[in-house]
């Protein structure tokens, strides 16, 4: 049986070297780039027809534009508007990282923690900067509320720094540990299958389901991942 | 676990962020104007048509006023038509009547003098009548021949005697 684990192996295509910096290109890159391409084509390519009355793949395409504007417009309010672009893709992103990492023989990108927490880092940087942009020094205020006693001061504000700070760790640890145990699972059920010879078909019907629900984990962490992406950047604009 | 071997970290992230610029960068210009578009192309035909449909709305229930104005008054027009026509049938038909009735009147007066002119040319015929038959009467019972005149005044005493 092989190591459920190995799945995730990073395995170099291309060796790549830039100023003693390792950027080999590598299985899990070369999905990052399919994964592009595919976002781009399937964005670009099912709408070519502007059709009044949609079509199934243009249906699909307006669905994941609507799903995102909307998820903007209610958490973060109009002045959302300007980053719908970067949630946008942010979204795609995770969604087909997940997806092509349910199709055999390919490799899960989001399932590396690095990944999702170099992703998490770019939402917690940015939400932070355009914080202080917008409220200047005042944005410290997020780490002491308004009409609190002074004197709890002491606790409150160690209290909110903690949990600020602990926001790219919770996004970044949240969609890596969905993908990789997923996936483990996966690999588990298939290694029954083949050990327990004619009774696998029990763990076959359960991979079946596992697969199924895989297929939602991967929806909704995507869903997860940006909708929380949302509310941090509805507090860096409206603070709380 | 391989997700913890520090050893691809940086190519891991280099080619996170390259590709999820180059992603960025396609979608923002290229992919999402265009959904945009056919959805604001959707939405302004939507408005188009209810707009139009408000429009045609309108000259819709103008026409029916305009129609409506004009049965009313058309409804006027012809009651007042009735109305006069009745008037003027009723006088005609009164004006005759009283023609009618005069001529009538004339004509009962007419018949009436004229039975009254007969009747008295009868009652002097039955004098005469009366005359003759006393006076042959008389003749042959008496023999004798009476006088005309005398017979006469007898016969009309008798009349007045009678009446």
């Amino acid at each position: 049986m092989a190591n459920p684990v190995e799945q995730f192996k990073i395995e170099p295509l291309v060796p790549l070297d830039i100023g003693g910096v390792n950027v080999s290109f590598t299985n899990s890159a070369l999905v990052m780039v399919v994964s592009v391409c595919l976002v781009t084509a399937f964005l670009t390519l099912s709408v070519r027809g502007r059709a009044l009355v949609p079509g199934r793949w243009q249906s699909m395409a307006e669905v994941f534009y609507e799903f995102v504007a909307n998820m903007i417009r209610d958490n973060v309010g109009s002045q959302g508007r300007k980053y719908f672009p970067f949630i946008f893709t942010l979204f795609m992103f995770v969604l087909f990282g997940n997806l092509l990492g349910m199709v055999p023989y390919t490799f899960a990108y989001t399932s590396h923690i690095i990944v999702t927490f170099g992703l998490a880092i770019i939402v917690f940087v940015g939400v932070t900067i355009i914080g202080f942009a917008r409220h200047g020094l005042h944005y410290l205020r997020m780490f002491f509320p308004q009409g609190a006693p002074l004197a709890t001061a002491v606790i409150l504000v160690p209290i909110e720094l903690i949990s600020y700070c602990s926001r790219p760790f919770s996004l970044a640890i949240r969609l890596f540990a969905n993908m990789t145990v997923g996936h483990i699972i996966l690999k588990v059920m298939a290694g029954f299958i083949v050990a327990l010879g004619v009774f696998g078909i029990l763990p076959m019907a359960f991979l079946g389901a596992v697969t199924v629900l895989e297929f939602g984990i991967a929806l909704l962490q995507a869903y997860v991942f940006t909708i929380l992406s949302c509310i941090y950047l509805h507090d860096a604009i409206h603070m709380h | 676990m391989p997700q913890f071997d520090p050893t691809f970290f940086t190519t891991q992230l280099f080619w996170l962020y390259v590709t999820f610029v180059v992603l960025y960068v396609l979608l923002s210009t290229i992919a999402m104007p265009k959904i945009g578009e056919v959805l604001e192309e959707r939405q302004r035909k939507i408005d188009d048509n209810l707009d139009k449909a408000a429009a045609l709305k309108t000259d819709a229930e103008a026409a029916i006023a305009l129609y409506e104005k004009a049965l009313a008054s058309s409804r006027a027009e012809a009651q007042q038509i009735l109305r006069t026509s009745g008037e003027a049938l009723a006088k005609q038909a009164e004006q005759r009547q009283k023609e009618l009735g005069e001529r009538l009147a004339a004509q009962i007066k007419a018949g009436e003098a004229r039975i009254m002119a007969a009747k008295d040319q009868a009652l002097a015929h039955v004098r005469e009548v009366a005359a003759d038959v006393a006076k042959s009467a008389s003749t042959r019972l008496t023999g004798v021949v009476l006088d005309d005149a005398k017979v006469s005044a007898a016969v009309a005493v008798a009349l007045e005697e009678r009446r």
